[in-house]
């Protein structure tokens, strides 16, 4: 086990630069969409519209964080899918406090 | 991964063990597991927002004239406009724009780590490491400002008619924000805001500290020895996201 010596020279590769300027295309895109977000919420008129946009944007940046920044898309498919398909219960989480919350805006107001 | 050699016996199958399957170590599976566990934590704090907050009426009029009130759901942007050292400045959602900007920079100082890990590169490793928990400890004291300005509160006040902690419905004029009553809105706002922003800063609180330890493991040479730099891929798992859930939080906390 190396773990016993003191002293192992693991070998130091040169930076691959196209790596490297692939991270920092990733980030100029994260920022660019918060300013869209940000410049959005100023210039638009609150409504169901702008509700979608900011939700769809964020899936977009949540998308690049986990695939790009996680290395997520690199992995097997099997882990791939152990990670995305239990979400789709968040979609039911959603769906019934929804309705909950609606039910009891109506008892109160 | 495993030292000892086992010959894959193909009539074992993919899942009749001596190899991996997912292709990923222990360490980096159960990293994943454990931020599928901690994404429905943060999920359903953030849907209990959207519950509580539409069984509140919205605020109906028009932005500019928005006035605190416990009756209505307050519209974020007016209430996280300070700025520190510009006191009394109404610069709506630059604070939190602020923040968000340091998180993600440094989620990518991170994923720099990540890449020079994959090349061995000490140097490296030290360097993005070290700039990645500056980005940490820089977002952990903004949060701790707009925290100690959202508890304190303005100048003004709200008055307010509410039911005190001794059970009395009182009106008075209430400053800042605590658990029971506060000047922004109606009391789940606040307590959403501390328990959703708290358990935020307290993930990256611990990030932090995860990363102090790979900086140092990386530094004396530790990661060196074991012949890999798997370690900081691994926090750098948890700390990417940590900026997935603050991209969440600032959107549907701040934005929406």
């Amino acid at each position: 086990m190396s773990s016993h010596e003191n002293k192992t020279t693991l070998e130091v590769l040169p930076r691959n630069k196209e790596k490297i300027r692939k991270i920092w295309k990733t980030a100029l895109i994260l920022l660019v969409i918060t300013a869209v977000e940000f410049f959005l919420a100023f210039t638009m008129e609150r409504g169901m519209l702008l509700f979608a946009i900011f939700v769809g944007l964020t899936l977009v940046k949540a998308s690049y964080i986990m695939m790009e920044f996680m290395h997520l898309k690199d992995e097997s498919k099997t882990l791939f899918w152990s990670i995305m398909l239990p979400l789709i219960f968040l979609i039911w989480l959603l769906i019934a406090l929804s309705k909950e919350g609606t039910e009891i805006f109506m008892l109160r107001w | 991964m495993s030292s000892t050699a086992i010959e894959i016996n193909s009539k074992r199958g993919t899942w009749g063990g001596g190899n991996e399957p997912l292709k990923a170590s222990y360490g980096k599976l159960m990293m994943w597991f454990f931020l599928l566990s901690d994404i429905f934590t943060f999920a359903a704090f953030l849907i209990t927002y959207g519950a509580i907050r539409v069984s509140y009426p919205a605020f109906g009029g028009h932005v500019k004239e928005f006035t605190s009130s416990n009756e209505y759901w307050p519209v974020p942007e007016m209430i996280f406009d300070a700025v520190p050292f510009l006191h009394g400045m109404h610069a709506p959602l630059v604070f939190v724009g602020i923040m968000t900007f340091i998180l993600i920079m440094s989620s990518v100082t991170m994923v720099l780590a990540v890449e020079a890990g994959h090349r061995n590169d000490r140097n490296d490793v030290v360097k993005w490491l070290l700039w990645t928990m500056v980005g940490g400890i820089t977002f952990l004291s903004c949060q701790a400002w707009e925290w100690s300005h959202f508890i304190h509160g303005t100048d003004q006040g709200t008055m307010m008619t509410f039911v005190n902690s001794f059970g009395e419905t009182v009106k008075e004029v209430v400053y800042g924000a605590n658990l029971h009553v506060n000047e922004y809105g109606p009391a789940p706002f606040a307590q959403l805001f501390f328990f959703i922003t708290g358990f935020h800063g307290f993930h990256v609180t611990i990030g932090v500290v995860l990363l102090f330890l790979a900086f140092y493991q990386a530094a004396v040479g530790v990661y060196e020895r074991r012949g890999h730099y798997e370690m900081v891929e691994k926090i750098g798992l948890y700390w990417h996201f940590v900026d997935l859930v603050w991209v969440f939080v600032f959107t549907f906390y701040y934005l929406v």
